[in-house]
């Protein structure tokens, strides 16, 4: 599985992408193997403010309920609708188009303390 | 998650491995929690076939002049109304009423009954059948001596039938028949955990890692897929089959979970029968009731329940129904209001979420 350069990675298995102040969310390819069937997604509206480390939204698989922690702080600006009535995209392309939420970042270079691909890969040995 | 060395195993661990399967701990056994996907397994099940390693399942032997009485005592089914070759879903409880385990009784002969009980629960319930033992039986914790295999689905007859000379038509619902599969013995019942028919095998633990690779050949044709625990717990869920620590344990008699059925007061003297007439004639409080969801969310054990905006009960288990495409799950609610089409409310995560209480079982297979 290819994990994007460009993208930032927490142990919690988060992943942010980040042009100009904003942020794209998600989880990673480890994260959605590890779940399984993914068959709901729970994520805050836009307008919420968030913090990072903090709960953001949750994601339930056929066995269990996972939290999602933010990888940044800011405002959601737009959340991905398309995974209400298609949860199982994340799946599919957890790193493309099954993106969770965009958060306007409040403090850029707090994205610093976070992994890179080679890193986060190491990290969930593979 | 650490690797922990007093996780027991079956022997086809090696098998799940390295077919990709996904363990976990399941009541001190490291067991599939599922190989291609739950989803998939769920609907290889209720459409073709899969089969499932249930090794970890226990084996308890009884033999002896007085067997069937010590049976009658433990249980709360009426094992004198078995016949040789049938099997009887049983409870097995405590004075207070209380499930010790729920069972299968298999009768072998007048003198030998074969009980399938559950994995984490064996050793509790071999003691607990030893020490009313008064009648000088045999009592064998026989679970190391078997493993357990289970073909489920509609096309479970059609891939078994091609390793055995036994015409598996032949066997009704819950009945067994000692027999051979691979031209090696096996104990061959027409049972399971799904809700679909299917058969449930017991053999000597070093045939299994053959007769595995044996039944996915035999049911290539129909595209089998081996199947995990995650996909027995929703399979089962949707067919209102009880769990061990979810619906039922302790706390719990058989009048509360919906299953009066396996209770035979007219049978004679059994442990907990005195606790269960209370029971009955005091009024049973609380009652298993099925739900699905209407709000937006997923209802998961543990869960509170809320009738009119107080808490009312607790979710024994809960989660998606694929094979109905809805959130489905089974709760405890006070007796008035343990009935179909009540509006309830489950908390999820800080938040109530609308339901509604459904007929069950959820899921019931065309015959």
């Amino acid at each position: 599985m290819n994990y994007p350069e460009n993208y930032r990675y927490t142990k919690e298995h988060e992943w942010v992408c980040v042009a100009g102040d904003e942020g794209t969310v998600g989880i990673t390819f480890h994260a959605q193997s590890e779940l399984g069937d993914i068959v709901y997604v729970d994520m805050p509206v836009a307008g919420t403010a968030v913090k990072a480390g903090e709960t953001l939204g949750s994601v339930e698989s056929v066995k269990a309920v996972s939290d999602i922690y933010s990888p940044v702080s800011g405002e959601v600006v737009e959340v991905n609708e398309t995974l209400k009535d298609a949860p199982e995209k994340l799946n599919e392309d957890p790193h493309g188009a099954a993106w969770l939420v965009k958060i306007r970042l409040a403090n850029p270079p707090e994205i610093e303390r976070l992994m890179g691909a080679a890193e986060y890969l190491s990290y969930v040995g593979s | 998650m650490s690797e922990s060395a007093e996780l027991r195993k079956t022997p086809l661990n090696a098998v799940h491995r390295a077919a990709g399967a996904k363990m976990v701990d399941f009541g001190g056994w490291e067991m599939p929690v599922q190989y291609s996907g739950i989803l998939d397994e769920h609907h290889a099940v209720r459409t073709t076939v899969g089969l499932f390693d249930v090794s970890h399942m226990g084996e308890i032997e009884i033999r002896g002049p007085e067997a069937l009485t010590l049976v009658q005592r433990v249980t709360t089914n009426n094992a004198a109304a078995l016949q040789r070759g049938q099997v009887q879903y049983s409870g097995l409880l405590y004075e207070h009423g209380g499930f010790v385990d729920d069972i299968l009784v298999h009768k072998v002969a007048d003198d030998e009954f074969f009980l399938c009980v559950n994995a984490s629960n064996q050793d509790k319930d071999f003691e607990h059948i030893r020490a009313q033992n008064r009648w000088n039986c045999s009592v064998e914790n026989a679970g190391p001596r078997y493993a357990q295999l289970a073909i489920q689905g509609p096309r479970a007859l059609e891939t078994l039938q091609q390793l055995t000379r036994t015409d598996l038509s032949s066997i009704p619902y819950y009945w067994f028949i000692d027999a051979e599969v691979s031209s090696q013995p096996a104990r061959i019942a027409r049972t399971g955990y799904t809700g679909e028919d299917g058969f449930e095998i017991y053999i000597a633990p070093e045939l299994a890692v053959t007769r595995w690779g044996e039944i996915l050949e035999a049911g290539r044709e129909f595209s089998i897929k081996p199947a995990g625990l995650g996909a027995r717990n929703t399979l089962r869920l949707e067919a209102k089959m009880v769990l061990y620590g979810h619906e039922i344990d302790a706390s719990i008699t058989p009048l509360e979970a919906g299953l009066a059925w396996i209770v035979k007061f007219d049978k004679g003297e059994f442990t907990g029968r005195a606790a269960l007439e209370k029971q009955q004639s005091e009024g049973v409080k609380r009652k298993l009731t099925g739900f699905e969801m209407r709000g937006r969310g997923i209802a998961r054990d543990g869960y509170q329940v809320y009738v009119d905006e107080s808490p009312a009960g607790w979710v024994s288990s809960g989660g998606p129904a694929p094979a109905l495409n809805k959130n489905i799950g089974l709760c405890y609610l006070p007796a008035d209001r343990a009935r179909a089409g009540v509006a309830i409310e489950i908390l999820i995560r800080h938040q109530l979420v609308e339901a509604v209480t459904v007929p069950t079982p959820f899921y019931k297979r065309a015959r």
